[in-house]
Order: C-alpha cells, then sequence, then structure tokens
C-alpha cells in the first residue's frame, strides 16, 4: 500500500464511529483531579451558556453540597424531578432516567459520573444510565475526578491511601467526545479548603487533611494532566491514522494477559489495558483452567477478573491445558498477539524445579517472536495464591472417607485370614491393588487417606514384630516407606486422570451440545424449526426454561417465539428490550437488570442484533461462567441461522429479481424487434412512394397497410398485457349474446383469416351469459388470428359456442389442423413471451398470455387440448346463470 | 369521394399537432374547411366564435377532459360530435355518448371511416322534413302507418322490437348506446337489464335480417351498443 494513502480500514473504522458518533448523544466530561476543583461549577457555568444560546436542556441530577457559588449557578435551568427509592427502608433520591428519556431533552447534565446507584435502579452505575442517554441521541455534561478512572484507581490509591470505591471503566470513558480539564493550582485548592469552600461529606477530617496534602495534591495534578494529555494523544493517533497510514504504527501489536484468580490479576488486567491503550492495540484476556478447579471463593475473583477485563475492552478467551505456558503460547499463536503479560510466579522454587522451570522461563522458551512481560505482583495483595494440590478437594464428602475405611476394615480381616498361606509380602502388595482400586472410586484425599492409612494397618498388624509400629528388619522398613510412596504416588496419579477425565468429558458435553445444536440447525427446514430445536437443546442443557425472541424485520418490536417454554412477563419484556437495543448481555447474573428472573443473551450478527435468547434457571441455581459463555455460543449459532435465513430471502428475491430481469430483456428485445420491423417497412416504402410510378405504388401501399396493422396489434397486445398486469383492467360484465359477440369478432379478424377455410358454429338455443363483450369479442379475435397465423395457409379453422348446463358454463372452441402443442408446452403457452415452436417470425408471445388474463378477470378459464385428428384446441370457460325473466311487452 | 362537396366547417380539438395535420389533410381533401385547437379551452371558445357545422373531439386532452368540454358544449349547443377514443376505454365512450356526443371513432382509424361517421353527423344537422318512409335492403318502415315490410310482405313486429327499430332508424348510421335503447323503449327503471335488450333484438333480427347469424343491417357494437347500416 502506498504510504500517502489512508488505510481503508482505518478510514472506515473512523467513519462508521462518525457515523456512530453521529446518531448518539455528545457526552462532554469535565474532568478533574480530585473533589473541590469546580467541576460542577464548571459545567453550570457551560450550562448557562448553552441555555442562553436556546438549547433545550434540562438538569438530570446535581449535587450543588450546598456550595453558594454552584447554587447562584442553578437559577433559571430546569430541573427534573428525582425519583424517589426506597431500599431497606431508607428512601434515597437517584436521577429519573425514565422521565429524562420521555422528556427527550437536548441535552442533560448528569453530575458525577462514576456514581453507584441505590439497588433497585435501573442500572446499578450511573455511567450505564448516561450511556442510555448517549444511545437515544441526548447529549450529556457530566463530571468526573481523575480517582475514578478504573485504569487509574491503584495509583490513586497508591499515592492517597484511600480506597476507591465507584470507577467508571475506561471503555466508558472512551465514549467522551469532549474532555474539559478543570484545573486548579494545590496552593489554590487548600486556600478554597480552608475557606470553607469544599464539600468533604463525612469524612473523618484527618483523613482529608491527608488527602489534600501538598504532594498528594501535586501528583493527582499530575495524573490527571497526563491522562488528558494521553488522550488528546490517542485522538491525535487516530486521526493521523485516517489521514496517513504512519511507519511508526505498530497496527499489528496485540497484547495477551494471563489472567488467574488471585487477587493480583486484577491489577495485571488495569496494567494491561493501560499498555494497550497506550499502544493503541488489541488485546485479549486469556484464562487458563487446569484439572483442579479452583474453589468458590477463587472461580468468583476469576470470574470478577474476567468481567472486568471485558469491561475493559478486552476479547476474553477461556482454555483447558494444565500446562499454563504452553495454553498462554497457544492461544498467542491463534490470535496472532505480540505481547504476552504475566504475573510474577509465586510458587515454590523446587516446584518450578519439578515442572521444568517456572512459568517466565517455560514462555521465553516457547514463545519464539513473542514479547514477554513479567509484572510484578504488588506486596500488599493477599497472600499468594495456596497451591491446590494437597488439599483436600472440597468436593470429596465424608461418604468417600467412610467407604476408604470400610473397604480397609474389611480387607484387613480377610487379609487376617490370608496371612498364614500368604506371608505379610503379598499383604502388602493386596492392600496397594485396594488402595488403587479405590483410587478409581474416590477423590484424591480419601486415597491419600486410604494410602496412608493401608500402610499404618499393614505396619501394625502384619509386618513382625506384630502390634507395634516398630519395624524390625531394614529390608520391611523400605519395604513399607515405598510402599507408602507407590501408594500416594499411583492414587494421586489415578485420581488426576480421573479429574481429567472428567474435565474431558464436561468439555465432551460441551462441544457435543454445540454439535447437536448446529445439526439440528443445519437439518431445519423452517426457521421455526430451528428455533424449536435449540431451545429444546438449551432446556435440557442447562435444566432451563428458555424464549426466544426474534426483531421483525425492519420494525423496531421484539416478538416472542411460539417455542419458548418460559413465557416473559411484562417485566423480562422490558429487559429483553433493552438487550436488543443495548446488544450487551442483561438480566440475572449480570449488571443490567439483575433482578430479571431470565439471563438475556443478545443474537448478534456482525453489525445487527436479531433477536434475544434467554435462559432462566429456577432461584436456587446459578448458572457458571462457562455456562454462560455456551449460552452465548447458543445464541450465536441461532443467530447465524437467523441470518443465514434471511440470506437466503434475499437469493430467493434476488433470483426472483434476475427472473423478472430476463422477462424484461426478453420484452424488450422483442419489442424492439416488433417495433422495428414494421417502423422500417414503413420509412422505407413512404420514401419510395414519394418517388414511385403508379405500378408500384399499389404493392408499396398495401405494404404500409400490413406494417401499420401489425404495430397496432402489437401496441394494442402490449397495452392490454399493461392494463392486465396493473390491475386497471375492470370488466364489465353484462349480459351477452354469443352472436353478437362472434360476429364483432370475426368482423375484426376477417382479412386475417382470408388464407383459411373458416367455418362458425353458435349453438341455435344458446342462452344469453355474463360476460365484457369488448374484453370476449378481443378473446376470440386473438384466438382466430393465433389459429391464422400459426397453422399453414389453406387448413381450416372452427369456431363453435355452445353451453354446458351440467356444469352451468358456455363453452368457446377454436379448432385448427396445425401442429398443435407437444404436451409439456401447454401451460407454459399460456405464459408471456412464450411462443410456439411452430411459431413464425413475428409476435411478442403476449397473445395466450392477455387471453387467459381477459378471460380470468371474467371468472372464466381457458384450456389447451389436442384435436382428435390433429391440431391445437383451445377452450374458453364462461360461467353461465339464468337471467330474469324478459317480459315479452 | 364526395362527389358533391359539401363545404361544411369541421372543428378538430385534439392535442397531438400530428393528428392534426392528418386530418386537416384527410378532411380538406374530401371538401371540409377545417378549424383546429390544442385544447379544450381553445377548442370551445373556437366552436363559440366560429359556429362549426361538426366537431372532432379527442376524449383525452391537456387541459379539460373531452367529457367537460363535451358537456359545456352541450349546455348551450347541438353541433354535433365525433369523439376519439382509445381502445379499452369503453367506459368513457359510453358516458361520452350518453353525454350528448353522436358518434364515437377508435383510434386508429381509417380515413374512410372517419369521412363516413361525418357524413352521417352532417347529414342529420342537415334540417329535413318529416320522414314518413325509411327503408333499407328490401325492409320498408312506414312510420305513419307503424308497419313493417319485408320485399312488400308484412313482417309482425311486437311493440318493443318495432320501437327498438325505430329507435335506431332516427339514428341511422350512428350508435345508439344500450342504455339510450333501454331507456327509450322500457323506462328509465331497465337502463341497466341489457337482457331485455337482447333477447329482443335477437328476435327481430330473426324477423329482419337476411341471415340472422350473420347480422348486416343492425350492426353491434360490442360492450356500447347497436348501429344501424347507413344507407348505400
Amino acid at each position: 500500500m502506498s504510504e500517502s494513502r489512508p488505510d481503508p480500514d482505518a478510514l472506515l473504522a473512523s467513519l462508521q464511529r462518525d457515523e456512530a458518533r453521529a446518531r448518539r448523544g455528545q457526552l462532554k466530561v469535565f474532568f478533574g483531579m480530585c473533589p473541590g476543583v469546580g467541576k460542577t461549577y464548571a459545567m453550570l457555568r457551560a450550562a448557562q451558556q448553552e441555555l442562553r444560546d436556546g438549547t433545550d436542556l434540562v438538569i438530570g441530577i446535581v449535587e450543588t453540597h450546598q456550595r453558594a457559588e454552584t447554587e447562584a449557578l442553578l437559577s433559571g435551568l430546569p430541573v427534573m424531578p428525582r425519583k424517589e427509592i426506597e431500599h431497606h427502608g431508607i428512601r434515597v433520591t437517584e436521577m429519573d432516567l425514565e422521565a429524562i428519556l420521555t422528556r427527550h431533552p437536548k441535552l442533560v447534565l448528569v453530575d458525577e459520573f462514576a456514581h453507584t446507584n441505590a439497588p433497585g435502579s435501573r442500572h446499578p452505575k450511573r455511567y450505564q444510565d448516561v450511556v442510555e442517554l448517549l444511545d437515544a441521541g441526548i447529549d450529556v455534561f457530566t463530571t468526573l475526578n481523575v480517582q475514578h478512572i478504573e485504569s487509574r484507581a491503584d495509583a490513586v490509591r497508591q499515592i492517597t491511601g484511600a480506597p476507591v470505591h465507584e470507577t467508571v471503566s475506561d471503555s466508558v470513558f472512551d465514549l467522551a467526545d469532549q474532555i474539559e480539564l478543570v484545573d486548579l493550582t494545590p496552593e489554590a485548592l487548600r486556600e478554597r479548603l480552608a475557606e470553607g469552600k469544599v464539600y468533604l461529606g463525612e469524612r473523618a477530617a484527618t483523613a482529608a487533611e491527608n488527602f489534600f496534602k501538598d504532594t498528594n495534591l501535586t501528583a493527582l495534578r499530575e495524573l490527571a494532566l497526563r491522562f488528558v494529555a494521553e488522550r488528546v494523544d490517542k485522538r491525535l493517533r487516530e486521526l493521523r491514522g485516517v489521514g496517513l497510514v504512519s511507519t511508526v504504527w505498530r497496527s499489528g501489536e496485540r497484547l495477551l494477559v494471563a489472567v488467574g484468580s488471585s487477587p493480583s490479576s486484577t491489577q495485571l488486567v488495569r496494567w494491561t489495558r493501560r499498555m494497550a491503550a497506550a499502544q493503541g492495540a488489541a488485546w485479549i484476556a486469556v484464562s487458563v483452567e487446569s484439572t483442579r478447579p479452583p474453589d468458590a471463593g477463587g472461580q468468583r475473583r476469576l470470574e470478577q477478573n474476567l468481567a472486568l477485563a471485558r469491561e475493559l475492552g478486552a476479547e476474553i478467551v477461556v482454555t483447558h491445558d494444565d500446562d499454563v505456558a504452553a495454553a498462554l503460547v497457544r492461544v498467542a499463536l491463534q490470535h496472532n498477539a505480540t505481547q504476552i503479560v504475566v504475573g510474577q510466579s509465586r510458587s515454590p522454587r523446587w516446584l518450578d524445579l519439578l515442572r521444568g522451570g517456572s512459568l517466565v522461563d517455560r514462555l521465553l522458551r516457547t514463545s519464539g517472536p513473542i514479547d514477554i512481560y513479567v509484572v510484578p505482583a504488588e506486596r500488599a495483595a493477599e497472600k499468594a495464591m495456596t497451591w491446590l494440590g494437597w488439599r483436600p478437594v472440597a468436593n470429596s464428602p465424608a461418604r468417600e472417607y467412610g467407604e476408604v475405611a470400610g473397604v480397609l476394615a474389611a480387607l484387613t480381616v480377610g487379609f487376617w485370614f490370608l496371612q498364614p498361606f500368604t506371608g505379610y509380602l503379598a499383604i502388602g502388595m493386596l492392600y496397594l491393588l485396594a488402595v488403587i482400586a479405590l483410587s478409581l472410586r474416590v477423590g484424591r484425599g480419601p486415597v491419600i487417606a486410604a494410602g496412608v492409612l493401608s500402610a499404618l494397618l499393614w505396619d501394625f498388624l502384619f509386618i513382625p514384630p506384630l502390634y507395634t509400629f516398630y519395624i524390625g528388619k531394614f529390608e520391611d522398613g523400605v519395604m513399607c516407606v515405598t510402599y507408602l510412596v507407590v501408594a500416594l504416588i499411583s492414587g494421586h496419579l489415578t485420581a488426576r486422570i480421573r479429574a481429567q477425565e472428567r474435565h474431558e468429558r464436561t468439555r465432551e458435553d460441551r462441544a457435543t451440545a454445540l454439535l447437536h445444536l448446529t445439526q439440528a440447525l443445519s437439518t431445519a427446514r423452517t426457521l421455526d424449526d430451528a428455533v424449536f430445536a435449540a431451545l429444546r437443546q438449551a432446556d435440557q442443557l442447562f435444566a432451563a426454561q428458555s424464549a426466544l425472541l426474534l426483531g421483525e424485520d425492519g420494525g423496531s418490536g421484539l416478538m416472542p417465539h411460539f417455542a419458548g417454554s418460559f413465557t416473559l412477563s411484562e417485566k423480562e419484556l422490558g429487559v429483553a428490550d433493552w438487550v436488543w437495543r443495548n446488544r450487551k448481555n442483561a438480566g440475572r447474573f449480570t449488571d443490567t437488570l439483575p433482578g430479571a428472573e431470565g439471563f438475556h443473551v443478545p443474537l448478534v450478527r456482525e453489525d445487527k442484533t436479531v433477536g434475544v435468547l434467554v435462559v432462566r434457571v429456577p432461584p436456587t441455581q446459578t448458572l457458571l461462567l462457562a455456562q454462560r459463555d455456551l449460552i452465548g455460543s447458543f445464541a450465536g449459532q441461532i443467530a447465524l441461522f437467523v441470518e443465514r435465513e434471511s440470506l437466503r430471502a434475499v437469493s430467493e428475491r434476488e433470483k426472483l429479481l434476475a427472473e423478472s430481469d430476463k422477462l424484461h430483456r426478453a420484452l424488450l428485445d422483442g419489442v424492439s424487434h416488433e417495433l422495428k420491423t414494421p417502423l422500417a417497412v414503413l420509412a422505407g416504402a413512404t420514401e419510395q412512394l414519394a418517388a414511385a410510378d403508379v405500378a408500384t405504388r399499389d404493392g408499396l401501399v398495401s405494404e404500409i397497410v400490413t406494417a401499420t396493422r401489425r404495430l397496432t396489434r402489437l401496441v394494442n397486445n402490449l397495452l392490454d398485457q399493461t392494463r392486465l398486469e396493473s390491475g386497471a383492467l375492470n370488466p364489465r360484465l353484462d349480459w351477452c349474446d354469443a352472436h353478437d359477440l362472434v360476429n364483432a369478432a370475426v368482423d375484426g379478424v376477417r382479412e386475417s383469416l382470408a388464407g383459411h377455410p373458416f367455418e362458425t358454429d353458435v349453438s341455435a338455443d344458446l342462452p344469453l351469459f355474463r360476460a365484457d363483450a369488448a374484453l370476449m369479442e378481443q378473446v376470440i379475435a386473438n384466438l382466430l388470428l393465433n389459429a391464422a397465423l400459426h397453422t399453414p395457409a389453406g387448413t381450416p379453422i372452427f369456431l363453435t359456442v355452445g353451453a354446458d348446463q351440467a356444469h352451468a358454463r358456455v363453452c368457446f372452441t377454436v379448432a385448427d389442423r396445425g401442429p398443435g402443442f407437444p404436451l409439456e408446452m401447454r401451460e407454459r403457452l399460456f405464459q408471456k413471451f412464450q411462443r410456439g415452436d411452430a411459431a413464425r417470425a413475428g409476435g411478442l408471445g403476449l397473445g395466450l398470455s392477455i387471453i387467459r388474463g381477459f378471460v380470468a378477470a371474467q371468472h372464466g378459464e381457458v384450456v389447451v387440448g389436442e384435436n382428435p385428428g390433429g391440431g391445437a384446441v383451445f377452450t374458453v370457460y364462461l360461467p353461465w346463470e339464468p337471467h330474469t325473466k324478459v317480459p315479452n311487452e | 369521394m364526395n362527389t358533391n362537396p359539401p363545404k361544411s366547417d369541421i372543428l378538430v380539438i385534439d392535442d397531438e399537432v400530428q393528428i392534426r395535420r392528418l386530418l386537416r389533410i384527410t378532411l380538406e381533401a374530401a371538401g371540409y374547411k377545417v378549424r383546429d385547437a390544442e385544447n379544450g379551452a381553445l377548442g370551445l371558445n373556437e366552436a363559440a366564435v366560429q359556429r362549426p357545422d361538426a366537431i372532432v373531439l379527442d376524449l383525452s386532452l391537456p387541459d379539460l377532459s373531452g367529457l367537460d368540454v363535451l358537456r359545456r358544449l352541450r349546455e348551450w349547443s347541438h353541433i354535433p360530435v365525433l369523439i376519439l377514443s382509445v381502445r379499452g376505454d369503453e367506459a368513457n365512450k359510453i358516458a361520452a355518448l350518453d353525454a350528448g356526443a353522436d358518434d364515437y371513432l377508435t383510434k386508429p382509424f381509417g380515413g374512410g371511416e372517419l369521412l363516413a361517421r361525418l357524413r352521417v353527423l352532417l347529414r342529420r344537422a342537415q334540417p329535413v322534413g318529416e320522414v314518413s318512409i325509411a327503408s333499407f335492403g328490401d325492409i320498408e318502415v312506414d312510420f305513419a302507418k307503424r308497419s313493417v315490410t319485408r320485399a312488400g310482405a308484412e313482417v309482425h313486429l311486437t311493440a318493443k322490437e318495432y320501437a327498438l327499430l325505430r329507435l335506431l332508424l332516427q339514428h341511422r348510421g350512428k350508435v345508439v348506446t344500450h342504455r339510450q335503447l333501454l331507456r327509450d323503449v322500457w323506462g328509465p327503471q331497465h337502463e341497466n337489464d341489457t337482457h331485455y335488450l337482447r333477447v329482443h333484438m335477437a328476435n327481430l333480427r330473426k324477423k329482419i335480417e337476411p341471415s340472422a347469424g350473420s347480422p348486416s343491417y343492425v350492426k353491434t357494437e360490442s360492450g356500447i351498443g347497436y348501429r344501424l347500416v347507413d344507407r348505400d
């Protein structure tokens, strides 16, 4: 690619961003280093200016903290009433999001971007309210301190020592279209503090004193300034990316961070996000599940860490491997990651040696060109994760220990009687066999217990001297220790293999579930079949109820699919609607509307949402992250199917269009040929006519007359066809006399019939029937004309009209002795632009199509058959009913 | 064509200049004086000022519809009007005929047909004395005696058949719409009972036509009405 040309992808991305921005509201953030710098004040002043400019604005929520200067600025600004929420008997007020959305102003002021809403609000966080306002196309002014930025929270905590509770993710902050830095020197701020102009809330005075120390303020200020500078830099880079492809732009950079269940992983995630943002790179958070599942607390922390990474804009990958290093390198290669970020290893050195080097060593050995970053873990963080290997596994119930004890007791009694025959050494082997057999049934803890217990029993009861743990002979001692080690190792290994097997089985179940779903979807003939199959699979797999809502094409509503086993309440429908509009998970197990019963997942394809999948598990059960991922995969598969269906519909339409295009081309070709031939004759003949002598004149004139007749017929046919197709044909049914019709029709085509013997037979006692006389005259004329044009000169043509009283109909029959039509052609004949094989040059193939249209308009039908003895027979049937009596006089 | 040029004034109202030119050539060649107008308003004006002997009126005009022109004209004048229409527009033709047009022609038409129609219209417009006997082919109708003879032999017509024949004779050579016939013979309440007309017309034809199967005197105009052949 030439260096002076913009990268089309970057340009497209930028255009899409511009487009998305144009639709959504503009977000302006008044950004400060700490409370008290005057963000709310600056925001209100800006609002006053907007008000003077005539902007329709309201105050969604503003905290003045009783500062006189700030309150003065409120005058004249319309304030939305707050919503009262009662939570555990305490009344709190929150911004009324619904009311603002309904009021739909141009601009709304929302103070304290990072605020956490009271439980029971629609969103847990206020910034989510703001996102919804922006999505609704409403501009928002808001305020924010640097300490509330997710990726800076750690730094602020390290500076001030005060914990930060309310944070917003950096990706949300990326929505800001404008950032206004509200800056104040530390001296000025301390002055304001001294004058009592800064609200300190319930905080203890000493803590505040600590917080507002000069050194702290300087550090915070630097942090805030650097943060804003970084954003500017990023914006600049975006612009540059669009303008020119830069040689320093490392567009290929992609960071991969290993996320575990330890609290230090949280910092690792934030660190990686900062790195990725600074490099303008995408990043992936990888969790490696080993065969040893973490305990419940660890699982929760892992999910939180992954959720944080997702929130901060990472792509989440969960993989399974007992070798973390190999897993990380594999994922890195799959996703083209260029840098791997891991935390400092905290495992004991001897274990690293056992495993063939620490995680970092192993990564360095196998990573090839991938850069490895090792981020030191913060000392303050919770004590290093305990190695779970030797802890009794949480899911080993007392029953397994009881089983072990029982089995060993029974065997010991048996061995007691066996011992005289075998000697005590064989008993040891038999104990070992029992331990290994037990390891196939029970977990790691009981197996180890069995190993230890059996060794003791063997020693106490069988190895001489009996009934002591003392071992007399040296070789017996070696034997007993070896026994213990072998029992422990084999027990451990077997248990591990079993765990791995179990894990494999879950993974296999998962894969099988997806496979079954894919198969069910691929064999589904219709969308309904597919939805039915998918929902039944979901019900079975998650022991849940499920529902699917599909978005109407081009409409704005969601329709629950009838196959759902979960009937959605008004509230659930609301959640589903939110998911559909915001294309994010919501409902139970999520941050949005967590009070809902169901877990709602959008069906997203490319850039559109096609529907929402809702899964409801009983309130006592929970959905694990892996299960939610699987539900996500389900949603993806269903979305794929829905899209495939709609694509198929599109391609059907396109095929139809192509057909009609072909027709149009045929029409154009036909019409232009049909028009040009007589026109050429007319032009040529008239030109010669001007110079012709009397002898040739007659011939020329007859050519002109013929050409004119042909043109007239063509134009009439085209017009009739158009009338038929445009629905402009309004037959006026009236009582008709067959004799009249036949006479009029035959008169019209008498000249064309000249070359054929022609007979008519109209039954004398034919009753009157209702028809549109003009249309019927054309029908008969066209049939006769067709017969005359498409049969050899001299062959006869017969027209008969009769009544078929039994079927209450009248029939008009035109028979010829021409070549007739092969059976397979007969139905096609009546389609437009179809011409018989024997058709001579000329004609568009409209005649029969018009005939059928005209007859159908009079509630009749026309069929073609074979004339016994050769030729074709066209029969027109018209319904017949008796008319009222005609008075004689 | 016409051995005895009538020197009548014809007004052509049509928006197509080629049609106007063609009609002018055709009509002037037949000895008529021709004026033309390209729209309804000009046409009405011309008709009022020049008092032509007949008007050829196109039904589709850019400003007023031909039907409107006809209605306004009929408010003050009985100048014979021949309307030009297209195929498939039967409803408009009937409306125009019922609104007072004297006859119609369907485009495209031949010159001979046009001249024949005009001749009929102009003759009707000429004041003629009370005619008591009319004849066509071998049929003779004596209005005074209300008798019809065929090749000298008495033909017994019912009252309705006679009324139909008399009406067609009065408008000889011109089309008479079903509605006009039904209204005159059976009364306004029967103007949609076309089966009355069909049945009695069939009976009338049996009595007067040389071959009822292919009538040569009373011609059918499909969907419009009937026309009695002009005198030879």
